[in-house]
């Protein structure tokens, strides 16, 4: 019988390994696309709690989190797209210009 | 049954975000991203919320996933040179060890309140997924759900004056 409990550590599980790859990845499409398993392993949970205790909140809130998602890739693959024309890169390392 | 499939699908997630986090080549991670967002459909239809199910495909490995793939091609990076040990690569994965620590032992010992609310499988089977969500988006939630149309709109101005080659 699958509970509530699995599902929860199964989110847990991808939210770790997103949080490894944010961590150590340098490209930052990848990085991008690591933060984007952390928001469904929150997803995840969301909606086995929402099952679990009776609540339609919950998914509701799923919804929100796929707006802010959308509006973030929107937004961040175009301050991609302006770093890459300047630098030719898209490697963390090279994103030193506010260091002094 | 259910166990099985639950078992299948978990290991399929959970190794196609690891191949995302490690593969040298981005389209290939975002490849396996989209699996994963599959794998997530598949939980949210056992969890009986089937129009989760549909937006999730929809939204997420149709929309956010093209956008992505069209940027990677767009900047034609090549593969990721292979990166030797660091200091940070340890830490990285102290500190994701540590989240899957303290999130394991937050589920084992704590215990959901408010359990039996309105919403069960027999109301869901009678009234349908999509109506329940929409009843609780459009009566409940009227100003956030305005509110994200905003945002959106915000988001959509600002990509296409981020992309502008001169403002």
């Amino acid at each position: 019988m699958i509970t509530v409990n699995h599902y929860l550590l199964l989110s847990a599980i991808l939210f770790a390994i997103g949080t490894f790859g944010v961590l150590t990845r340098k490209n930052a499409i990848v990085i991008f696309m690591c933060i984007e398993v952390m928001l469904n392993s929150v997803n995840l949970t969301f909606i086995a709690l929402s099952r679990h205790v009776g609540n339609m909140d919950g998914q509701i809130f799923v919804f929100f989190v796929m707006t802010v998602a959308a509006a973030e890739a929107a937004v961040g693959l175009a301050l991609m797209i302006a770093f890459f024309r300047n630098k030719e890169s898209i490697d963390t390392d090279d994103f030193n210009m506010l260091k002094w | 049954m259910e166990a099985i499939l639950f078992y299948l699908t978990a290991t399929v997630a959970i190794f196609s975000a690891i191949f995302v986090t490690q593969c040298r080549n981005p389209v290939n991670s975002a490849l396996n991203l989209i699996t994963t967002f599959l794998c997530l459909a598949v939980f949210y239809v056992m969890l009986e919320s089937p129009f989760m199910a549909a937006i999730q495909i929809m939204v997420y490995a149709g929309a956010i996933m093209v956008l992505i793939v069209f940027v990677i091609m767009l900047l034609n990076l090549g593969l990721a040179v292979k990166s030797r040990y660091t200091h940070g690569l340890a830490g990285g994965g102290v500190l994701a060890a540590l989240v899957l620590f303290v999130s394991n032992y937050f589920i084992r010992v704590g215990e959901a309140t408010g359990t039996g609310g309105s919403v069960t499988s027999e109301l869901i089977s009678s009234y349908g997924h999509t109506e329940l969500i929409g009843r609780a988006m459009f009566v409940d939630f009227l100003l956030p759900f305005e509110i994200a149309s905003i945002l959106l709109l915000v988001a959509i101005v600002g990509a296409v004056i981020l992309s502008k080659r001169e403002v």
